[in-house]
């Protein structure tokens, strides 16, 4: 076969362009060894000196601003470790395995209010992770083009909804809805599980579990949005190139690849719904009772706190209360350095997807 | 001789764009047809349209007829068309998140085959044509794809497309993330793998062009300039845009 | 060749998991709205000018408004705003230009942590370290817990903002001899102004309807309060007091409230959003 004529360079661009990046940075070290200043003038070493004041006066300045982050988390820590010490000290570890729960005659354990806040949460991740999950996916990889902004937006404005307006819509909308509608539907084909008996109140789990999904559907799915962007485009492209359709694509390629990312975003969500107070404050009922049934009455540990610490009037109430934030303080940030660590190792270096 | 591909007025567009200005072309079947030209004259997207992966881009638009052994492509539902059309891409891609075994077996799970002695049959024979089998028996199912080198990434990613049995098989310049041996090692598997399937390879190493392909087609700025024998067009091109580019003249 | 069968097959489970998360889609979009139309259905008919202008009535009483909730909010947030603003700006501009170091790691850590803290936390936090010494609730404390939430997510955004200015326009200031102080301020800040901006007041959007860390410090107040170290009654908090009420009057108080809250917020937002986000773009490119 007849081979290319003499010395051809294909495209002949990669010589030149490391002539030119060897020269650039050639070019370059003399320029940065002038920067600083020469002393022309007696005057300069003063001059110099008061600049030099004024860097070091600035960045002292910003340190200090940022030593101040560090300093409110220090006296969180302080501060609930102080009030609660009262309580520890009284009841140890034992606090959060009783279940009495009696300001008149000091008995306090807390645990129908971890209860309370495990059960609402859960539920709410179960309502709430196929839906963000699915309006990620449907955004991503599936929506026409102009519809993608609106939805975005859609779920950045539901997250800019204060707690407290979901309480007041879950009141008087969402809670009689699901008294007349929804919790006598689950008691007659679902009472089997044991979740669903008793009478329907509309208040209870059910109601505090179905706002808080409301609530955390944009954090998960935005997460997930940001996972599933750094999803490489090669590797999308190589499911097609193999005859996946669409849905298989995005099974094979790009939720196989996700998947610690989205188990990042469930479990961020996760941390969301259980320091979340007002909305839930609002419909859970507010019993500190550990019942079965998802149509029960029940409580938080964020709703006691907020109902009872302005009308605690012992200090032991007070320091029981002190202590169960401490533990949500506790439990949240573990849940949240876990859920940042496995969006991390999803994200980390890699810049997000150009559509090229 | 057959044809295997036949390309008639075809035109691409990304956005407002036109990337290609109406090609026309007929692939020989079994054979080997190399496409070359300067980086940005639509190479890349001309295969890409062979096998409809073109319109995965949402900006992008194309016309005029692909026929694949006799049918038109955009007439199939584009599943099935990727299918017997495999592809290989500049930068191996195999599935991170996937044993070597799965990798290859991706595309036939797809499609339905779960019975495990046909799986293990054709994971095997896949990777021997892909001259990777030697190198990777032992660790089919305990490594994930990543795991190999660039080179032997790339020929996973030749047995992955290989698995489904396709008719034709686009690969858009295979080798030029790997290493001279890695591209000797391509290049013997491109001669083997023509006598069963017809090839299309995009390339800006015209050694490379004139080593493998029997055919070659010189495309500039989304035309096509010329299409003839390799040999031809390496040692007398007619037309003088080809001469200047094949003669290093030309950017 | 192709099988039909499998192809068909393949084809429906595509289009059945389109539609799923089409459908799926549809009703996290129609929450939204059903949010909204309610607070406009409930809101809009008691949303008038003595709602803006007179203090809440006693029960029974129709009328009144929530003209000190508003003033309220307002003292809370400016205060919030004086302390969380500038710490904000500071520790992001520490973290950005000086930060590459442990220290810098360890702010950026702790940043994220004081993010993740549950409102109410921050609540009880702010009552022991204002509430208890001063012995009253105040607007004052009410800022401090509102500060405390802002803080984190300025110094983020304000370091992101800062990292996208180029490198190059650094050096160009320092090349013709300007103080590396005197290029933050006028050079690199200027410059990624409107994405700081946009940190600012989404930030300032967040804490604006955040209840629970005022229920233990700014405490509520049914008359107008002028003074920072009294209690005062903030919006968010005026409207959940009523809506736990069986009161009828109040509830409609309360949507009106509602609704109030929610043109501030998703006005501040949507101005962020399609203003100031476009124009963080154009600068930092
Ligand atoms: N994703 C894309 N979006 C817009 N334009 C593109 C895209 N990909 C390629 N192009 C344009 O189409 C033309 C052909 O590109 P391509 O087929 O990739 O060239 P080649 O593979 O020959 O280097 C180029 O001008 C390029 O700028
Ligand atoms: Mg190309």
């Amino acid at each position: 076969m007849g081979a290319a004529r003499e010395p051809h360079i294909p495209d002949g661009q990669p010589t030149g362009q490391s002539f030119g990046a060897a020269a650039a940075t050639r070019s370059n070290q003399p320029d940065s060894s002038k920067v600083p200043f020469v002393n022309q003038t007696r005057e300069a070493p003063a001059w110099k000196k008061s600049v030099i004041n004024l860097d070091s006066g600035f960045k002292g300045l910003m340190l200090v601003a940022a030593l101040v982050v560090l300093g409110i988390v220090g006296l969180i820590v302080a501060e609930l470790m102080q009030g609660s010490a009262l309580a520890w000290q009284k009841f140890g570890i034992h606090f959060f395995f009783g279940s009495e729960w009696d300001p008149v005659s000091g008995g306090f354990g807390a645990l129908p209010f971890i209860y309370g806040t495990v059960v609402s949460s859960l539920v709410a991740l179960f309502i709430a992770v196929p839906l963000a999950v699915a309006v990620a996916v449907f955004v991503t990889e599936m929506c026409p083009k102009p519809l993608r902004r609106p939805i975005s937006y859609a779920t950045e404005l539901l997250a800019a909804i204060p707690s407290v307006i979901y309480g007041l819509w879950a009141i008087f909308i969402l809670v009689p809805i699901l008294r007349v509608h929804v919790e006598p539907w689950l008691m007659k084909y679902f009472s089997w599980t044991g979740l669903f008996t008793g009478p329907a109140y509309g208040i209870g789990m059910l109601a505090a579990g179905v706002v808080l999904a409301i609530m955390i559907v944009p954090i998960i799915s935005s997460i997930t949005r940001e996972v599933l962007a750094v999803v490489p485009q090669p590797q999308r492209e190589a499911a097609l190139a193999l005859g996946a359709t669409r849905w298989e694509m995005i099974r094979m390629a790009v939720l196989r690849n996700a998947r610690a990312g989205i188990m990042g975003a469930v479990i961020l969500g996760l941390g969301r719904a259980l320091g979340e107070t007002m909305a839930v404050t609002m419909v859970i009922g507010n019993s500190p009772s550990i019942a079965k049934s998802l149509l029960a009455p029940g409580y938080t540990m964020a709703s006691v706190i907020a109902n009872e610490f302005n009308e605690a009037t012992s200090d032991l109430h007070r320091s029981a209360l002190i202590e169960i934030g401490l533990a949500l303080f506790i439990v949240t940030i573990i849940v949240n350095i876990l859920a940042g660590l496995m969006v991390w190792t999803v994200t980390r270096g890699t810049p997000a997807r150009t559509n090229a | 001789m057959a044809t295997a591909v036949e390309v008639h007025d075809l035109k691409a567009w990304f956005g407002k764009t036109e990337a290609l200005h109406g090609i026309n072309m007929a692939v020989e079947a079994k054979h080997a047809t190399a496409v070359i030209g300067p980086s940005g004259c639509g190479k890349s997207t001309f295969i890409r349209c062979l096998n409809r992966m073109h319109e995965t881009n949402p900006e992008a638009k194309s016309e005029g007829t692909v026929r694949v052994g006799g049918v038109d492509v955009y007439e199939m539902p584009a599943v099935d068309v990727r299918r017997r059309v495999g592809m290989v891409f500049q930068k191996p891609n195999p599935f991170p998140t996937m044993t070597i075994y799965d990798n290859v077996a991706a595309g036939l799970k797809l499609n339905g085959t779960h019975n495990r002695k046909i799986l293990d049959d054709i994971v095997e024979h896949s990777l021997q044509q892909a001259a990777l089998w030697d190198e990777v028996k032992d660790i089919l199912k305990k490594q994930s794809g990543a795991s190999l080198s660039g080179g032997q990434q790339q020929r996973l990613c030749i047995a992955r497309a290989l698995a489904v049995s396709p008719e034709v098989m686009l690969m858009d310049e295979p080798a030029s993330a790997l290493d001279p041996i890695s591209t000797a090692k391509i290049e013997d598997l491109i001669f083997e793998l023509k006598q069963k399937l017809t090839i299309v390879i995009v390339t800006h190493n015209m050694q490379q062009a004139s080593r493998v392909a029997e055919f070659t087609g010189f495309f500039l700025m989304g035309n096509l300039i010329e299409f003839d024998k390799t040999e031809k067009i390496f040692t007398n091109p007619s037309d003088k845009r080809t001469e200047d580019y094949i003669t290093g003249r030309f950017g | 060749m192709p099988n039909r069968n499998i192809s068909l097959r393949r084809q429906m489970t595509d289009y059945f998991f389109t539609g799923l998360a089409a459908s799926l889609s549809v009703i996290v979009v129609s929450a939204l709205i059903a949010i909204l139309a309610y607070l406009v259905l409930r809101g809009a008919g008691s949303l008038n000018l003595s709602f803006l202008t007179q203090t809440p009535k006693p029960v029974g009483e129709t009328g009144g408004g929530m003209a000190n909730a508003l003033l309220g909010s307002v003292m809370i947030l400016g205060i919030a705003s004086l302390f969380g603003v500038p710490v904000g700006i500071g520790a992001g501009i520490y973290l950005a230009e000086y930060g590459r170091n442990r220290l810098g790691q360890l702010v950026r850590f702790t940043s994220d942590v004081l993010n993740g803290v549950p409102s109410i936390v921050i609540g009880l936090v702010a009552y022991g370290l204002v509430v208890l010494p001063q012995r009253h609730f105040s607007a004052f404390a009410g800022g401090v817990a509102l500060a405390i939430m802002m803080i984190p997510t300025v110094a983020r955004t304000t370091e992101e903002m800062l990292l996208l200015v180029p490198h190059a326009v650094r050096e160009a200031a320092f090349g013709i001899g300007i103080p590396q102080w005197r290029t933050t301020i006028s050079i690199t800040l200027p410059t990624a102004r409107a994405g700081i901006i946009t940190g600012v007041m989404l930030a300032f959007a967040r804490v604006a309807g955040e209840t629970a860390p005022l229920m233990f410090t700014a405490f509520g107040n049914q008359f107008w309060s002028f003074s920072a170290n009294q209690p005062i009654a903030a919006l968010p908090l005026q409207i959940f007091t009523y809506a736990i009420t069986p009161y009828d009057d109040w509830h409609r108080q309360a949507w009106a409230g509602a609704l109030m809250l929610v043109i501030l917020i998703v006005g501040t937002t949507t101005l962020v959003r399609f203003v100031f986000m476009r124009r963080m773009l154009g600068g930092a490119r």
